[in-house]
């Protein structure tokens, strides 16, 4: 569903009036914040941005992601996803500064003007909206969705546990008090049913990259089992690369392997399912830091963060451009 | 015979971390917490009938001036069967830790001299400010609370200090300085949030102690 543009362009230029609008993007930010912040961008930047609502929250809140083309009909694309644990803001946080980013070097930055002239972008800033807002009312450390769980006074599926990839087996609770609870069934999730769809029904999306705080870690298939994908060489090659990008600013050092040797057996994941969906480039990123500040990562490392995170995405983007399948 | 690990996958990130747990803890001070920068190199032997032995060259960072690095060799011993022992750690820095003395001294008399028991909460906040007068009480838990995960670390986790709930100071009348701390910790290959208790004393000359500790039910932080 795509809002009326012009009801978008009406309600932003309203908001425009009361409020000068200079978003920090070195601070975190509530939810209505973030979500103003996406309609600023849908209209300052209008030629390419586009905001889609591709579903809603178990507690109703939409689910916005931004769509970056340059037109063309049914163009091959990237999905990018951030805060599908609530706990994990400076996920959030980077997202809507890559946003911005794209969106301000298009035109200006060879390599983004080239992919955009050939690929669509959809990104996703906030996957868990109902998790985000209580980590700012409640609970800081809360990961999960908000969903009630039938029989039991806890709350909550760990939405990375939910996706129908090797879905009940190792690495994931059947406890609903658990922090990493994979829910009744595959999909039990709205935002998980919903993000599934979007990717079924585009039927063109070519890599499936989501941000996860904390650890510095860039990772490829498989969680749910301790094998090689197929195209482990391709992928653990690209992720080097990548690695090598976001070293190259900061000096951050990112560890490149699968989920299962890396960290952990884990069913359930994302990429997992992207994946074996037939999506090649699939990778789950673990953002700053290493333990120090762990999920309380300060504001003014927010944008460091971002930066480097984005010439890893972007040496991604470029190989995915130039090696279609 | 030893078998080489790949350094940054586990199981040598896991037994990294205890080894820098239970490191800060021993060298730690209000002044100095010791993080993990880097697993150079790891290996991984299995001792019949006693357990399983990582040999680990790792580099630590100081916090919070994390440009301070220096090398250290570390040895962990996982008990087989029995779950209650904690695992062995032993290590060797080399060169020196930045002193910390003085700054070590001024924290001691500050608190001291404080008219009122020191109490505070949510250290670091949630956008992870940590103000610079609670900068030592923020350290002194992050090496006392090496001591919790060293105590409970096995192969299957990997524990982090994620915050601290609450601190309140306990009055003493010996020269100790007590702190009861409600921190929680973060177990990494579960992903829960743990509550936990820790009395902690320290003294500039005789290190941190944590005297009293205990797990807490889930629902205590929320």
């Amino acid at each position: 569903v795509v809002l009326d543009q012009e009801k978008q362009d009406m309600a932003y230029s309203q908001q425009r009036e009361r409020s000068s609008n200079s978003f920090n993007y070195g601070t975190y930010h509530s939810l209505d914040s973030i979500y103003a912040e996406l309609d600023h961008l849908a209209f300052e930047y209008s030629n390419i941005v586009s905001k889609l609502q591709i579903g809603q929250s178990y507690e109703k809140r939409p689910l916005y992601v931004l769509k970056f083309s340059t037109g063309g009909r049914h163009r091959p694309a990237i999905w990018i996803d951030a805060g599908i644990h609530s706990r994990e803001w400076v996920t959030q946080a980077s997202a809507i500064w890559m946003a911005k980013k794209i969106a301000s070097d298009y035109g200006k930055d060879p390599s983004i003007t080239s992919l955009l002239n050939k690929m669509d972008v959809f990104l996703l800033p906030v996957t868990n909206p109902d998790g985000y807002v209580f980590t700012h009312t409640t609970n800081r450390m809360w990961r999960k969705t908000r969903s009630k769980n039938q029989g039991s006074r806890c709350v909550g599926v760990d939405p990375n546990r939910n996706w129908d990839a090797g879905f009940g087996g190792p690495g994931a609770s059947s406890n609903p008090c658990s922090d990493s609870y994979r829910g009744p069934h595959a999909n039990s999730e709205v935002e998980v049913k919903s993000v599934v769809d979007f990717i079924k029904n585009h039927g063109n999306i070519r890599a499936f990259l989501t941000l996860h705080s904390y650890s510095q870690l860039l990772m490829y298939p498989y969680g749910y089992k301790c094998t090689e994908p197929a195209d482990q060489a391709e992928l653990d090659a690209l992720g080097r690369a990548a690695a090598r990008s976001i070293q190259s600013l900061y000096g951050t050092t990112f560890t490149v392997g699968s989920i299962c040797n890396t960290i952990y057996q884990a069913s359930g994941g994302s990429i997992d399912w992207s994946y074996d969906y037939g999506i090649k480039y699939s990778f789950a990123f673990e953002l700053r830091d290493t333990g120090n500040y762990g999920f309380l990562l300060p504001a003014n490392q927010i944008i460091p963060t971002a930066e480097e995170t984005w010439l890893g995405l972007k040496k991604i983007l470029e190989h995915v451009r130039d090696n279609p399948y | 015979a030893a078998m080489e690990l790949p350094p940054s996958h586990q199981p040598a990130t896991r037994a990294a971390a205890l080894a820098v747990g239970y490191i800060s803890y021993r060298r730690g001070s209000p002044g100095r917490g010791l993080g993990l920068r880097a697993v150079r190199h790891a290996s991984g032997q299995d001792i019949d009938g006693v357990g399983r032995k990582y040999h680990l060259d790792l580099v630590l960072e100081d916090i919070p001036d994390k440009d301070s690095t220096v090398n250290c060799t570390a040895e962990v011993l996982y008990h087989l069967g029995n779950k209650n022992i904690a695992p062995d750690v032993q290590f060797t820095i080399e060169g020196e830790l930045k002193n910390t003395d003085e700054a070590d001294n001024i924290f001691y008399n500050r608190i001291k001299s404080l008219e009122k028991e020191l109490v505070a909460e949510n250290i670091p906040d949630s956008h992870g400010n940590v103000s610079p007068e609670m900068e030592p009480i923020h350290l002194l838990a992050w090496v006392a609370s090496g001591y919790v995960i060293w105590q409970n670390s096995t192969e299957n986790t990997k524990f982090q200090l994620a915050q601290i709930k609450h601190v309140k100071q306990v009055k003493r009348s010996d020269e100790y300085l007590e702190f009861d701390y409600m921190i929680l910790l973060h177990e990494m290959v579960s992903q829960e949030i743990i509550p936990w208790q820790m009395t902690v004393l320290w003294h500039p000359q005789h290190g941190v102690q944590v005297t009293q500790d205990s797990r807490q039910p889930k629902h205590a932080a929320e």
